[in-house]
């Protein structure tokens, strides 16, 4: 294992490897920096890079707009309340799968998975007009409700996956030395399970902050998250752009940070454990 | 007391019935080991005693009391398994605390049980550790631990010394016939492997296809196996098995007889061979001997015995010690 | 476990999931499939009634269906380009010494954490303006005159932009499985005399392949619906030129109030994914199996 590299193919492929991220990077960097340039500042040709007069008028801006504070807060609501509804009916059914499989297992599983392969637009009509019917447009029960079922599939995939590794002998060894059922759940499974459950939050947390379809098509103001609040900036064009990354660069630290710890879960989730 | 009698007892997975049926005495104190090739039932039987598996039928008594459809944490067995199956979220004292947490004993008493079972088991100085800072044998120790501690009236065994190394394995096996001789407590083992067997067992019992072959002491299995599964299955080398003239002339369809009741004689003997791989292990030595008309034998000579690859001998087998099997493999 | 008792609770505790998820797929798709045989226009509902294969003959005979499901195909398979060749470039970059890998890493995968609505107007405002846009002025540092992205190539500029979005997913994802390819047999190549393009050829790609596919699916079945990204910078336009499927769709439904056209529409978006899915769900299963 401890094979010896030459300097200088560690130097070639250091220097590579930080251009090509950087390169990747850039957009976000560059959205950050513009963020702290006055409006003025952000149209300059040619551009400046660090020597700016730094500001932080433009989140003082966006923050005093009394509506950011909404939308964030819906991005809040929407993503925690669709997870924690998601988690509600997938923990129960990925434990079973998972502890008691049956023949069917396998299908239910796949068959699960499917639902997900349908393209939302392919019931936009319908959902729009129920939301409409039962009042549930630009509500947060019904994006939540949304959210978490569109969301379902992949949450009770990932728990079972991690259930799944949950060796058997060491819930048989809890049997064997006198826990109930409940005991079992409560001393050895829960336990054992939290930090495949909290990886599960996460990832779940990430896609429900950024979909932007059903978000879009459902909402308009009372329960419109970020996503939505950064669209509102698309059509006065190129007048606030330094507002706008004022604005993007707060709706997007807070994932980016939990998305920078969950990205081996992430590969987990998003194939269905066909990659580990 | 730990006395425990299997009836009938069946197991079926869907179609397949991996145990047809099976009737079993294990008496109070005795040590069981189950014994067999892999897929030969044994660990599903040791499981549905354990009652982690569903009997499919029969009953299954410990004690004299019916507990076929008893949930395993009320049986008052103990189950070390092959994993170990550790809590990994739990120190070792925890590990060990845990049985006697779920039957409610009290604090003092818990303590005071963890660590005389500690103390027994050399591991005092590990109890504040988590399992996956142990060694093989330690966790195997710990597993132990969490057994003895609720005093159960059968601990079961499922090959728990499969995933130790060699050295480790014979110091554990020394260990666990120890803890029996001490505790005195009923104990059911399975394994693979015939010389566990052998060096724990008061009764082997020799499981194939589901089916018992042969219920005995390891020497009544040595001496007199019942056909030529058991034959070939216990002792080690195996028994050397011979068709044809040899055995017709013996009055049998196949004869069988074991490594060190094959003399090598420089100058006479019935049979004569050519030896190929010679194994010193030092106090013995195997010959590999190609013997002609009768076929591949091996045969079990001093250490000091001294033939090259090629040499040709003469081989004398030991009449009396001849075991003779029909046409159907049970010994006659 | 395989004990009755706890297959029964299993069933129970299955169940929930079960109803909700099949309510969730079977309730707006017969719907949809119902709207689509009807005449339903929410500007003039009093005009109603069974019209057949009506919808679909006008969705898919109008013109736009057809540069619609071009755009739709051109987006999926230039992305899917992009990501997976890059991807597999990255991945086999990023396995190599490195010092500082792991920030390298954070730097490649950002981009996925972004909402879509985020990359899109940043990419479109900060980088591809033809004024004062950071592609702009490259250009004119090198001595080129600046292209105006949305305005000359806007389906390009709407492929970049998600291309971007969904290169970490490929990086990641096949990093991942580069990851797990054996040390040991990395080593048997060497001392089996296979030099570094060989040895990427004959050992690394056919590694690859599974993820690879799951990748390609995986991306196939999001990018079908890329919606929002359009939505903000060219909301289909200029003309019909970046509309895709899920646009043309929306554009029915919510703009045209269509629902009859709209819900056809959706239905061929589905039968599309679909054929995709059909594929994803067999390979997935078969993993499922080992």
């Amino acid at each position: 294992m401890a094979r010896r590299t030459s300097p200088a193919r560690v130097a070639v492929f250091t220097a590579l490897g930080w251009a090509v991220g950087f390169v990747v990077f850039f957009p976000i960097l560059w959205m950050v920096l513009t963020s702290f340039k006055t409006e003025l500042e952000a149209f300059r040709t040619p551009p400046s890079f660090l020597f700016f007069d730094w500001t932080l008028e433009n989140y003082a801006i966006v923050q005093a707009r009394s509506d950011y504070l909404r939308y964030a807060m819906n991005s809040i609501v929407l993503a925690g309340g669709s997870t924690l509804a998601a988690l509600v009916f997938a923990i129960p059914a990925a434990w079973a799968m998972a502890f008691s499989p049956t023949e069917r297992t396998r299908g239910t599983l796949l068959w699960m998975l499917s639902t997900k392969m349908m393209p939302p637009v392919g019931v936009l009509v319908p959902m729009y007009l129920l939301f409409r019917d039962f009042s549930l447009l630009d509500t947060h029960v019904g994006l939540i409700a949304v959210l978490a079922l569109g969301n379902l599939p992949i949450v009770i995939w990932m728990l079972y996956t991690y259930f799944k590794e949950i060796p058997r002998d060491i819930l048989e060894a809890s049997r064997m030395d006198g826990a109930s059922s409940w005991k079992e759940i409560v001393f050895v499974l829960t336990p054992m399970a939290v930090p495949g459950i909290a990886s599960t939050i996460l990832l779940n947390v990430i896609l429900a902050w950024n979909e932007a379809f059903w978000t879009l098509n459902l909402s308009t103001i009372k329960a419109a998250p970020l996503t939505a609040f950064i669209a509102s900036y698309s059509s006065p064009e190129g007048l606030f752009w330094a507002k706008l990354s004022a604005a993007s660069t707060l709706a997007i630290a807070p994932i980016l940070v939990l998305g920078w710890f969950s990205q081996r879960q992430l590969v987990r989730g998003l194939t269905f454990g066909a990659v580990k | 007391m730990g006395s425990i009698r299997l009836e009938n007892v069946s197991k079926s997975f869907g179609e397949t019935a991996v145990i047809p049926s099976i009737d079993l005495d294990i008496e109070d104190g005795e040590f069981v080991v189950f014994v067999g090739p892999s897929g030969c039932g044994k660990s599903t039987l040791l499981r549905l005693v354990a009652g982690l598996e569903d009997t499919t039928g029969g009953r299954i008594l410990i004690d004299g009391k019916d507990m076929t459809d008893t949930p395993p944490s009320k049986r008052g067995l103990a189950m070390v398994f092959q994993s170990y199956a550790l809590y990994p979220h739990m120190s070792v004292y925890r590990n060990i605390a845990f049985p006697l947490r779920m039957a409610g004993v009290d604090k003092a008493e818990i303590d005071r049980k963890v660590r005389e079972a500690a103390r027994v088991l050399n591991l005092t100085d590990y109890l504040d550790r988590r399992p996956g800072q142990l060694s093989g044998g330690q966790r195997q120790r710990v597993a132990i631990g969490r057994a003895i501690v609720r005093a159960p009236t059968a601990f079961l065994f499922d090959e728990p010394l499969s995933n130790l190394d060699a050295a480790l394995r014979v110091g554990m096996r020394l260990e666990i016939s120890e803890l029996h001789q001490s505790l005195g407590t009923t104990m059911i083992y399975v394994t693979h492997d015939q010389v566990e067997a052998m060096t724990m067992a008061d009764k082997i019992v020799v499981l194939n296809k589901g089916r018992i072959e042969q219920v005995g002491s390891p020497l009544t299995l040595y001496r007199n196996p019942k056909n030529l599964f058991v034959a070939g299955f216990i002792g080690s080398p195996k028994m050397n098995f011979v068709t044809g003239e040899e055995a017709a002339k013996r009055g049998a369809a196949t004869i069988g007889i074991r490594a060190e009741h094959i003399a090598l004689a420089p100058e006479a003997g019935p049979w004569h061979g050519t030896i190929g791989v010679v194994e010193h292990l030092g106090s013995d030595t195997f010959f590999h001997v190609t013997v002609d008309g009768v076929g591949p034998l091996t045969v079990r000579a001093g250490g000091e015995a001294a033939y090259g690859h090629g040499a040709r001998v003469f081989l004398r087998p030991d009449e009396s010690k001849i075991h003779r099997f029909d046409a159907a493999g049970q010994a006659l | 476990m395989a004990t009755k008792k706890s297959t029964r609770i299993g069933r129970i505790a299955v169940a929930p999931s079960v109803i909700l998820l099949f309510l969730w797929m079977i309730v707006p798709l017969g719907m949809t499939l119902y709207f689509s045989t009807q005449r339903y226009n929410l500007l003039n509902p009093d005009r109603s009634g069974f019209v057949g294969w009506l919808n679909y003959r006008a969705f898919l005979t109008n013109p736009g269906f057809t540069t619609a499901l071009v755009n739709t195909l051109i987006l999926v398979g230039a992305v899917l380009l992009i990501t997976v060749v890059l991807g597999i470039l990255i991945a086999v970059l990023l396995d190599q010494p490195i010092k500082g890998r792991g920030f390298v890493r954070l730097m490649v995968i950002a981009p996925f954490f972004i909402m879509p609505t985020v990359s899109a107007l940043v990419w479109k405002n900060l980088l591809m303006h033809p004024v004062s846009g950071f592609f702009a002025w490259i250009m004119r540092s090198l001595g080129l005159t600046p292209v105006d992205w949305f305005t000359h190539h806007p389906l390009l500029s709407i492929i970049l932009i998600v291309a971007w979005q969904w290169l970490p997913f490929a990086t990641l994802i096949l990093f991942t499985a580069l990851q797990s390819l054996d040390l040991e047999q990395k080593e048997a190549a060497e001392m089996d005399g296979a030099g570094p393009f060989s040895y990427f050829f004959e050992m690394v790609l056919p590694h690859l392949a599974r993820p690879i596919t799951v990748v390609i699916m995986m991306e196939t079945i999001f990018l079908l619906s890329v919606f929002a990204e359009i939505l903000v910078t060219t909301q289909g336009g200029p003309g019909q030129q970046t509309t895709n499927i899920a646009f043309l769709v929306y554009a029915q439904a919510l703009l045209n109030y269509n629902v009859g056209g709209a819900s056809a529409g959706g239905i061929v978006a589905v039968v599309l994914a679909n054929i995709v899915a059909f594929f994803l769900v067999r390979l997935v299963g078969k993993n499922l199996e080992a």
